[in-house]
């Protein structure tokens, strides 16, 4: 099998300028452009991609992954090492950049199609399908501006996957629209993939990497920590993350820019000792504990469940339960009450994170790091991962009060 | 080597941002296109009205074709004016504009001075065809001389595409290049024969008694000879001096090659700092 993309000990420097000035005064006045530090986000990475895989880049934020991508979408360019690439590479960055906000859809799709290389041949013969993809037909002849960000996106995805390319890249994009134009994503992507195409995706989402992707790629501050087959990859990931973690709070993946932190993850029981063993249809509490460096307006609190194979279960969060107060200073803990732990018996994990009112940014995020076990309990049950409490009738058994 | 297969392969992509260029220019004007006109036509009247009128600058008799008027005279050097000023200024803008497209897409970046540059030939082609339909209205039989005038249209898209490719890359990185060319403009405008004819321009200068060779240096400047190029052709009807054909073409490539020297030096990092 030969290789569609050969990454050859890339390295890549970003330039972090301690004050922006931009201006040849102050150039001339320092004797040189603005001061910088030098940071390396790609350490020397190699590894080659054979042709027709469907290949993952995971790893925490900052890791360099995203900048891979980049790389070998010749945006950047390695300072370092070289990157060679066989055939047409389409990149899903951002969806419809380059789109004239002023110019209908129809001249846009010309325009992002050329943009995106292809030929105006190519785009008349795809012009309908592409229409028709992002389900625009009525639309196609009024300028983009007035279209709403859900059209822009759709647009702008249905001219990249037209494309035809023989490399398709793609950073975190898989969710635009809504669920049916995922869904007729997700079958884009399963036919390109039959059709032999290399596909490189960049996510966090493991659970979905794991599923998506043939091969993946670990990267960690810009080093290439191990490349292989997909489960494989995740479990290493998972155990590496995982390890010790059961008890307390301190292991697991952790992110954020750190002005807040969750300083600690609790379960506890109904007579609220702090346990890690508890039983289906048990009252819990699960007790997060905050520092807070700062005065914050509007923080919100959210939590995740996992099983241990990456299913996401649940996800509440503050916000959506309207619970967020004006500001928060100090430390202190926030409870999520359970009266009835539905999870049905198991190995789950809990993420937390602290996020500003837009969650956009992300304070502290602390993925998977509680581990707790669920044990048989009422109602009585094994299978799946929920159980939804509900009451067999109609048959003549008689019921033991 | 390959740059430049780069840039064949993407003809269409060049087509296209050009369109969306000519296309996104006047979108939302009621008059749209209009403007592209009307505003030389404004700047011809206000410049008649100060140097003929107020300040009596005779525009010379046209040799061989006898014409002698002063608006048609200003308009001849206003004109391929027009273009070099807007080259400049729109493609040092190009790159720092489409930021977001460098960003997130990978295509050849040159591309986007070249499709600015492309526009204002397009507008520049629609300015020579009515400057000839008034030239010929004041019988100025333009129609020969114009394939002339498109070889100088073609020497000075390849100058002020180097130009610009350079001071695009430039204002990436510095963006008070935009004000120190808007600066320079200026001076090019007045030391440029455009609202008087070259002969106002004394051969010698004598400052603090040293003789400068003035006509000379005023000579030097590759868009004096492009002008007098262009209003040999339109308003004289007579062929350019080949040897300033030659100068202009000599300047053009040197500005083409230093441009995308230039450009191929800085675009590196384009991405992260624009």
């Amino acid at each position: 099998m030969t290789s569609a993309i050969v990454v050859n000990d890339v390295w890549k420097k970003f330039r972090l300028y301690d004050e922006r000035n931009q201006s040849l005064k102050a150039a001339v006045m320092r004797g040189r452009r603005a001061r910088y530090r030098e940071f390396d986000a790609l350490k020397g990475v190699s590894f080659e991609i054979p042709e027709g895989t469907t290949f993952g880049l995971i790893g925490e934020n900052g890791s360099g992954k995203s900048t891979l991508l980049k790389c070998i979408a010749r945006i950047l360019r390695p300072d370092g090492g070289d990157i060679t690439t066989t055939g047409k590479i389409s990149a899903l960055l951002e969806l419809g950049a380059g789109f004239h906000p002023e110019l209908s859809g129809r001249e846009n799709v010309y325009l992002n199609g050329a943009i995106l290389g292809m030929s105006k041949k190519q785009l008349e013969e795809r012009f309908d399908e592409i229409v028709d993809f992002a389900g625009l037909a009525e639309f196609i002849d009024s300028p983009v501006k007035n279209y709403s960000s859900g059209m822009y996106v759709r647009l702008g995805f249905s001219v990249a996957i037209n494309v035809d390319p023989d490399i398709l890249l793609v950073d975190e994009v898989l969710a635009v629209g809504d669920e049916a134009f995922q869904r007729k994503c997700s079958e884009k992507f399963a036919e390109l993939k039959e059709s032999g195409k290399t596909i490189v995706v960049v996510s966090h989402a493991l659970g979905t990497m794991r599923t998506l992707c043939d091969r993946l790629a670990l990267l960690e501050h810009g080093n290439l920590v191990d490349v292989g087959d997909a489960g494989h990859i995740v479990d290493e990931y998972m155990t590496d993350v995982h390890v010790d973690r059961v008890t307390d709070g301190d292991h697991g993946t952790r992110w954020g820019s750190g002005e807040g932190r969750i300083s600690k993850i609790e379960l506890l029981d109904a007579r609220g000792r702090a346990v890690t063993t508890v039983s289906t249809g048990d009252a819990v509490t699960f007790r997060f504990h905050y520092e807070l460096d700062d005065r914050f307006e509007r923080p919100v609190f959210g939590m995740a469940i996992h099983t241990i194979d990456g299913v996401h279960v649940t996800g509440p969060n503050t916000r959506e339960a309207g619970f967020v107060p004006e500001f928060l200073e100090g430390s202190g803990y926030v409870d999520l009450r359970v009266d009835r732990l539905m999870l049905v018996r198991g190995i789950y994990d809990v993420s937390v994170s602290l996020v500003d009112y837009s969650c956009l940014h992300t304070f502290d995020m602390r993925h998977r790091s509680f581990r707790f076990d669920v044990e048989r309990g009422q109602p009585e049950e094994q299978y799946g991962v929920v159980s939804l409490g509900g009451t067999w009738e109609g048959l003549p058994v008689e019921v033991p009060q | 080597m390959s740059r430049l297969s780069d840039f064949v392969g993407t003809r269409d992509l060049a087509v296209n941002l050009t369109l969306r260029e000519l296309r996104g220019r006047y979108k939302r004007s009621v008059l749209g296109w209009t403007w592209s006109l009307l505003n030389p036509l404004a700047t011809v009247a206000i410049y008649s009205l100060v140097f003929s009128f107020f300040l009596k600058v005779q525009p010379p008799v046209g040799h061989p074709s006898g014409l002698k008027s002063f608006a048609l005279f200003l308009l001849c050097g206003l004109v391929p004016w027009n273009f070099f000023q807007n080259g400049l200024n729109m493609g040092l803008g190009s790159l720092v504009s489409n930021g977001n497209l460098i960003k997130k897409v990978y295509f050849p970046r040159e591309l986007l001075v070249a499709s600015t540059i492309g526009s204002l030939d397009v507008t520049m082609l629609i300015e020579l065809g009515v400057l000839s339909a008034i030239l010929l209205l004041f019988g100025n039989m333009v129609l020969p001389w114009l394939p002339v005038v498109l070889v100088l249209l073609v020497i000075q898209t390849v100058f002020v595409f180097g130009i610009a490719l350079a001071l695009s890359v430039w204002n990436v990185y510095f963006r008070d290049v935009q004000h120190l060319v808007a600066i320079l403009l200026q001076v090019l405008f007045y030391t440029c024969p455009i609202v008087y004819p070259v002969k106002y321009v004394p051969v010698h200068a004598h400052i603090g008694g040293v003789t400068i060779p003035l006509l000379r240096i005023y000579n030097l400047n590759p868009l004096v000879r492009f002008i007098a190029c262009y209003r040999d052709a339109l308003y004289n009807l007579r062929f350019p001096p080949l040897w300033d054909i030659t100068y202009i073409t000599v300047w053009a490539i040197g500005t083409f090659a230093f441009g995308m020297w230039m450009f191929g030096k800085l675009d590196r990092r384009l991405a992260e700092e624009v």
